[in-house]
């Protein structure tokens, strides 16, 4: 397929950081990256490393103060994200909750519909569209909140440590759910997570940062062919390298 | 049962000491109504169409003093609550203007409206406006920063979108806190304004009192209760439907 390997984004020296008590606290610094066309990257690094604060910066809600950012001229890199807590709004219904990046697209209320219905099919919800958040377990929540980050049909899909408050069968549950609907949309896929396991076992390449400000300190691509078993020693290896990168200042 | 059993052992009991009351002094009857009077006080009123009236227009002061009132707040609330500018420019004049009360404007009302339906709705209105403003503020103020956050992450970045997507759906049932608790500051101001001339329920039992028509007088207070409670009801149904997504 044409363009498969062409550079969905490239990150160039990227800085980020805020003004307090007068003084100037970076939290990313010099950050380089290039995102592959339906790449899935793991973002690894310890709370307050900025991988959070990357995001932010790609889907634009936090601003650089420097570096650059160039999106593939060929498409306008629709984004969405995924946040650690599921985020629902708790007056919609799912399907409308689903529906809500789809209220920015000019789209007739009975397209909104069919995407909304199509996405929630995707995390198998179906069945659950007329129901309120409350309603829900956490897992399904948060598997909600994936159904509305794809019905936006997005080319990078943003993930920020998605699955990090749920309990470990339903987080493993959600993993594999996730790699199966990579493989069949082919989304590129920007995974931040504070889990070597699980970033070793989800990506094709994993980004360590580390540092105060944070900087990439290794970019580990994982060469084990799919679907991978967790137990897998040669992952189990990886996750022992990825450790020391990280611990090593 | 047993609840429902006291509540009303508790009603009948009232009502007896109230009926038996004034027989303990003479001459009493003339300043207590007792019970046994009040339906044929009703009928009265009632047949001679006068009730029908005085509530007809009572209840348009009201529903419209409340309908003007809960949009101005929930309008005025909203907006300081969103945009801080106009919430610091506004800090004075709402601390001026807060601790008056709608009686107070009586007198205004009266010059700048006359005798009128206008004056009574006005009064009402001002009541109505600081519970519904301050109520509308708080929530709107206190709305979950993360839920925002999303309505930006998908692409409803605007201040407008932000309010429509997020902030007012989110904020509604606060808002509506305030509105029931209007509902029956609304009454209190009913009968207020209507106590200076204009017609309906105040104005008709500021009559029976005058003529020493007592029992008129509590048929209105009574009446007065039940439109309340239907009204409550009404509302309370209301926010059911609107808010079925609260656990």
């Amino acid at each position: 397929m044409e363009g498969v390997m062409a550079p969905l984004i490239e990150i160039e020296g990227l800085a980020l950081g805020y003004e307090h008590d007068g003084a100037h606290v970076a939290v990313l610094e010099r950050l380089d990256l290039t995102i592959t066309r339906g790449e899935f990257i793991a973002i690894l690094g310890a709370s307050g490393v900025g991988k959070s604060t990357l995001l932010r910066v790609l889907i634009g809600l936090a601003a650089p103060s420097a570096g650059a950012l160039r999106f593939d001229a060929r498409s306008d890199c629709a984004m969405a994200l995924v946040f650690q807590d599921a985020r629902l709004l708790p007056w919609r219904r799912v399907e409308a909750n689903v529906a809500l990046g789809l209220e920015k697209m000019k789209l007739s209320k009975a397209e909104r519909h069919i995407r909304a219905l199509d996405a929630l099919r995707g995390v198998g919800l179906e069945n659950y569209a007329e129901r309120f958040p409350h309603q829900l377990s956490g897992g399904q929540r948060q598997r909600v909140a994936l159904a509305r980050a794809l019905a936006v049909q997005p080319d990078l899909l943003l993930m920020d440590e998605p699955f990090s408050a749920l309990d470990a069968p339903t987080r493993q549950r959600l993993q594999d759910d996730l790699l199966e609907l990579w493989r069949e949309t082919g989304k590129t896929v920007l995974f931040v997570t504070h889990d070597i396991d699980e970033a070793v076992y989800l990506a094709d390449r994993v980004i360590a940062l580390g540092g105060q400000p944070g900087e990439v300190r290794a970019s580990i691509t994982i060469d084990v062919a799919r679907p991978r078993r967790r137990a897998d020693q040669r992952l189990r290896d990886i996750a022992s390298l990825v450790e020391t990168k990280l611990r090593s200042e | 049962m047993k609840q429902r059993l006291a509540a009303l052992l508790g009603l009948a009991l009232f009502l007896g000491a109230w009926e038996l009351a004034p027989l303990l002094t003479p001459g009493a009857h003339a300043l207590l109504p007792v019970p046994s009077q009040l339906p044929g006080a009703f009928w009265r009123e009632f047949q001679n169409g006068v009730w029908l009236a005085c509530v007809g227009a009572s209840l348009s002061h009201y529903l419209i003093g409340l309908g003007v009132g809960v949009a101005l707040g929930v309008a005025a609330g909203v907006a300081t609550g969103v945009l801080p500018p106009l919430e610091w420019m506004t800090a004075w004049i709402t601390r001026i203007l807060r601790p008056i009360p709608g009686l107070a404007w009586i007198p205004f009302a009266i010059l700048w409206f006359g005798v009128e339906e206008k004056a009574a709705v006005f009064i009402i209105a001002i009541g109505v406006f600081w519970i519904v403003y301050f109520s509308a503020h708080g929530a709107i103020r206190n709305v979950d920063r993360d839920l925002i956050e999303v309505a930006a992450a998908f692409g409803f970045r605007t201040s407008w979108e932000k309010l429509v997507k997020v902030q007012f759906p989110a904020s509604l049932p606060g808002i509506l806190v305030g509105v029931r608790t209007s509902l029956g500051q609304a009454w209190m101001a009913v009968v207020a304004a209507e106590l200076f001339g204009v017609a309906g329920l105040g104005q008709r039992m500021n009559q029976a009192s005058s003529l020493l028509a007592t029992d008129i007088v509590v048929v209105y207070m009574l009446t007065m209760a039940a439109l309340y409670g239907l009204i409550d009801m009404a509302f309370i149904f209301a926010q059911s439907r609107l808010l079925t997504w609260k656990a």
